[in-house]
């Protein structure tokens, strides 16, 4: 979170897409901001809530965020919510009907689209949402745009009265370029307005307000075919035209700094005729979009002879270097040499759990037991699917453990006859979707074992906060939800719930062997914080001692990423068997002593930097020390 | 079709997640825009907290277009840990400069047998055709006695490697510390001396 404060009006700064935005819907004089974290639109909702003068929270899920705002600019204030591609299917709900009733106050919902897949778990076009809902869908190609495009996204939503989809992908969010701000204008809003035939959608009303719809597109499209915001650029090399929206128009500028190019920022409804006047300029027309042919199939529909995904790729980021072998094999020319040298071949480089990271005990305890067909989640623990532990075996959607767990269990093939079900899910994830799937676990009598992993933030995304640690999104406190009777009111048989210390692991153990032999629903919370939180509380480091070591490599079964193989070595065993020996030590220096690998480690061989006293566990609330 | 000339800087800032990776490159960043330049700067920071890969690209010039320097045009490419250093040399562009942390951070992967952390790194690099300074920036840093300053060590060691003098990244570098007062300001500079003589040495050693 770099822009904190707000900054002098006209000053230029160097600013990321998500800051940019942020910056916008303050200076337009927003009132409410509701979002739930996802890589990359989280930091847009964390800067609003470092600006004065505004209301913004950290929601359960982004239905629930876009509910907020919606309420917002019904009652004539200007409302924002913003969410990673995944989370505007989980909002689409509210969304279908608020572009019925449409708003009063300006509505701006941003959306990011996880191009290229770095940390998401399906790559979609969030532009179709614009056509499916009917609503305009605005496209910037840097942070001044973004920026730009947000102010003028409020005046276009109060204009028709329509939520506007302002549609970003990684390369806005989490690029930097310089922007020039401007001041903040107090927005007075229209107060609510009771008009049951426009707000209550039932369906007498709804059915009323669908040619209205229709209407409000012809009108939008007028408008894209006019708009600044779709541009035609001239250029001298008339062989190829292009027609750009977002960043891939950075990328065609760059790679062809001569070819005429129409970028769309307004870019639904699409502006047919301009697209036209483009396509007169030049012998060919070559559409670049991110990811999907929407563009494109829409100007083929209206008899243009364009060219698209034919020769670029239908998944992954644009960047100049496909963009030109592209457009040379279009034109026969010999295809640019892009790389001066073959990639050199190193070890890949996974994303770890942390050092101390209260998952890693679950997940080797998990690895260590039997005959379980586990469905996992969203969050840092699907990290539990890889190296050492390969303790996961399926990761659909948020809340997704849950239903698929049951649908395990209940649908499970001869094979699976004798295995058991886990479900393991995080404490925001499971406020966010899980608790209604765990609500059907119940009512239709499943027989999975539930693991909530609770450690009180949404970690993956940096920590946020979220009902399960009892503070708000500006850290102050607030009501925390407990976990247990949570899960006990959706008809958990006390006996059990069980609230376990994830550090402690012959208890996990014990109590995941036990409650998987029971044929009904089982929760177990593990309750340890996140070791990025301040309620995490370091504890006196470990170190190996060299001549006890034995090589055995248990404790690199933790995946602690703080033990590192020193040596290795091989034994035969007295029955001819070799093994494989590892050596280990203990880096010292981000250790937190939380004592985990020092419980697999037969010949205790692990003990404190600072001798001398037994393993101190981390109790409850984390602070033992 | 015409070619464009690249008339942008390109550097390459790779590392490991934690390692300080993205706000060595803000400073650098920082930097270009007190010298008027037109910036951007992105990163592929993958999906942990940390561990991962991270390599963070800025391009500055009178107008920067696309974020994302292309392979084989990267003009510095400073890596804060050795084999990541390795992993990206094909964003170099012929004749460009790799400079290099020898600091090795093994990931668990490797840990667990099913990888092998490369033997030479500097040596592959070398090999690859590639000039490449490297020097020892956490040692340096733990020298001066935080090795969170390793990230100030990196930034002494690319400038000298820049279009602009190293006092206007110098300057960049302290602001950052005015506020946290006089004795982190003077340990900063004295981080960025050393990282930018421990090149200046490695340089005229290999003439």
């Amino acid at each position: 979170m770099a822009a904190v404060m707000p900054v002098p009006a006209a000053s230029r700064v160097l600013m990321s897409g998500n800051e940019a935005v942020a910056r916008a819907v303050w200076e337009a004089g927003v009132k409410v901001a509701a979002a739930y974290p996802g890589t990359p639109s989280t930091e847009m909702l964390e800067v609003i809530s470092s600006y004065p003068d505004l209301y913004a929270e950290w929601s359960v899920n982004e239905k629930v965020s876009l509910e907020v705002a919606i309420g917002a600019a019904y009652a004539g204030s200007r409302s924002f919510c913003c969410m990673k591609h995944v989370g505007m299917n989980v909002a689409s709900d509210a969304l279908m009907t608020l572009t019925l009733t449409g708003v009063i106050g300006g509505l701006v919902i941003a959306i990011a689209d996880d191009v290229g897949l770095s940390s998401s778990q399906n790559e979609q076009d969030s532009r179709y949402w614009g056509r499916f809902a009917h609503v305009p869908v605005l496209e910037p190609a840097d942070s001044q745009e973004a920026y730009a495009m947000t102010l003028y996204a409020y005046e276009l939503s109060e204009k028709f009265q329509v939520p506007v989809i302002l549609r970003m992908t990684t390369r806005i969010n989490h690029v930097k370029s310089l922007v020039t701000v401007g001041e903040r204008n107090e927005y007075v809003g229209a107060g609510f307005k009771k008009e049951p035939a426009r707000f209550v959608m039932v369906p007498g009303n709804a059915g009323k307000r669908i040619p209205l719809m229709f209407a409000r597109d012809i009108k939008l499209r007028e408008l894209a075919e006019t708009s600044e915001l779709n541009f035609i650029e001239d250029g001298s090399d008339k062989c190829v035209g292009f027609i750009a929206s977002g960043p891939a128009y950075m990328h065609v500028k760059e790679s062809f700094p001569n070819a005429p190019v129409l970028k769309l920022g307004f870019s639904s409804p699409v502006p047919f005729e301009k697209c036209r006047e483009l396509a007169a300029l030049v012998d060919q027309v070559v559409i670049v979009e991110e990811v999907e042919p929407l563009i494109e199939t829409e100007l083929k529909a209206q008899g243009l002879k364009v060219i698209g995904k034919e020769i670029l790729p239908l998944q992954g980021e644009l960047s100049p270097n496909v963009l030109k072998p592209a457009i040379a094999k279009l034109l026969g020319e010999p295809v640019p040499e892009t790389t001066a040298l073959a990639p050199l071949q190193v070890f890949p480089r996974p994303p770890t759990m942390c050092v101390a990271c209260p998952h890693l005990g679950v997940y080797y305890t998990l690895s260590q037991v039997r005959n379980l067909n586990i469905s996992g989640d969203i969050g840092c623990y699907t990290l539990g699917a890889g190296h050492p532990w390969n303790a996961l075996d399926t990761c659909v959607s948020m809340g997704a453990s849950m239903g698929v767990a049951l649908g395990m269990d209940k649908g499970r093939g001869e094979s699976d006859k004798d295995k058991r079900v886990v479900a393991v899910i995080g404490d925001s994830t499971f406020l966010h979707m899980g608790m209604q799937g765990l609500l059907d676990m119940v009512y239709n009598k499943g027989n999975v074992t539930v693991l909530l992993l609770d450690n009180r933030a949404v970690g993956m995304t940096g920590g946020q906060n979220n009902p399960g640690n009892g503070y708000g999104i500006h850290g102050e406190e607030a009501p925390r939800v407990d976990f247990a009777k949570l899960v006990s009111a959706l008809g958990v048989r006390d006996e059990r719930i069980h609230v376990v210390n994830p550090y402690e692991l012959p208890v996990l153990f014990k109590t995941i062997r036990e409650e998987v032999k029971v044929p009904e629903v089982s929760v177990i919370i593990t309750d340890q914080p996140c070791v990025l939180v301040k309620d995490y509380h370091k504890l006196k480091p470990f170190e190996v001692v060299e001549d006890k070591c034995t090589g055995c490599g248990n404790c690199i079964d933790v995946g602690c990423p703080a033990i590192h193989v020193t040596r290795r070595g091989k034994e035969v065993k007295p029955s001819g068997r070799e093994v494989n020996l590892a050596f280990v030590r203990i880096e010292t220096s981000v250790c937190t002593g939380c004592g985990l690998c020092v419980q697999p480690c037969a010949p205790k061989a692990i003990v404190h930097h600072v001798p001398t006293s037994p393993i101190q566990l981390v109790t409850k609330g984390g602070c033992a020390a | 079709m015409n070619r464009v000339e690249n008339t942008c800087t390109n550097i390459l800032v790779v590392g490991i997640g934690g390692q300080g990776v993205m706000t060595a490159t803000e400073i650098l960043a920082e930097a270009a825009i007190a010298l008027g330049h037109d910036v951007k700067k992105t990163e592929v920071a993958g999906m942990a907290q940390r561990g991962g890969v991270v390599s963070s690209h800025l391009r500055f010039g009178q107008r920067v277009l696309s974020p994302q320097i292309t392979p084989g045009t990267a003009d510095v490419l400073l890596g804060f840990e050795s084999a990541e250093a390795m992993r990206w040399q094909h964003m170099l562009k012929p004749g460009g400069i790799t400079l290099m942390n020898t600091a090795r951070l093994v990931p668990p992967v490797v840990e667990l047998g099913l990888f092998d952390y490369p033997e030479d790194p500097l040596a592959e690099i070398r090999k690859s055709g590639n000039k490449v300074v490297a020097f020892d920036a956490t040692t340096i840093a733990q020298n001066l006695g935080d090795i969170r300053l390793g990230n100030t060590v990196m930034l002494g060691a690319i400038a000298d490697h820049l279009p602009f003098g190293a006092e206007v990244l110098l300057d960049c570098v302290l602001k950052r510390f005015q506020r946290k007062g006089e004795k982190l300001v003077e340990l900063n500079r004295r981080a960025f001396e050393a990282g930018r003589a421990a090149v200046g040495e490695a340089e005229t050693a290999a003439a």
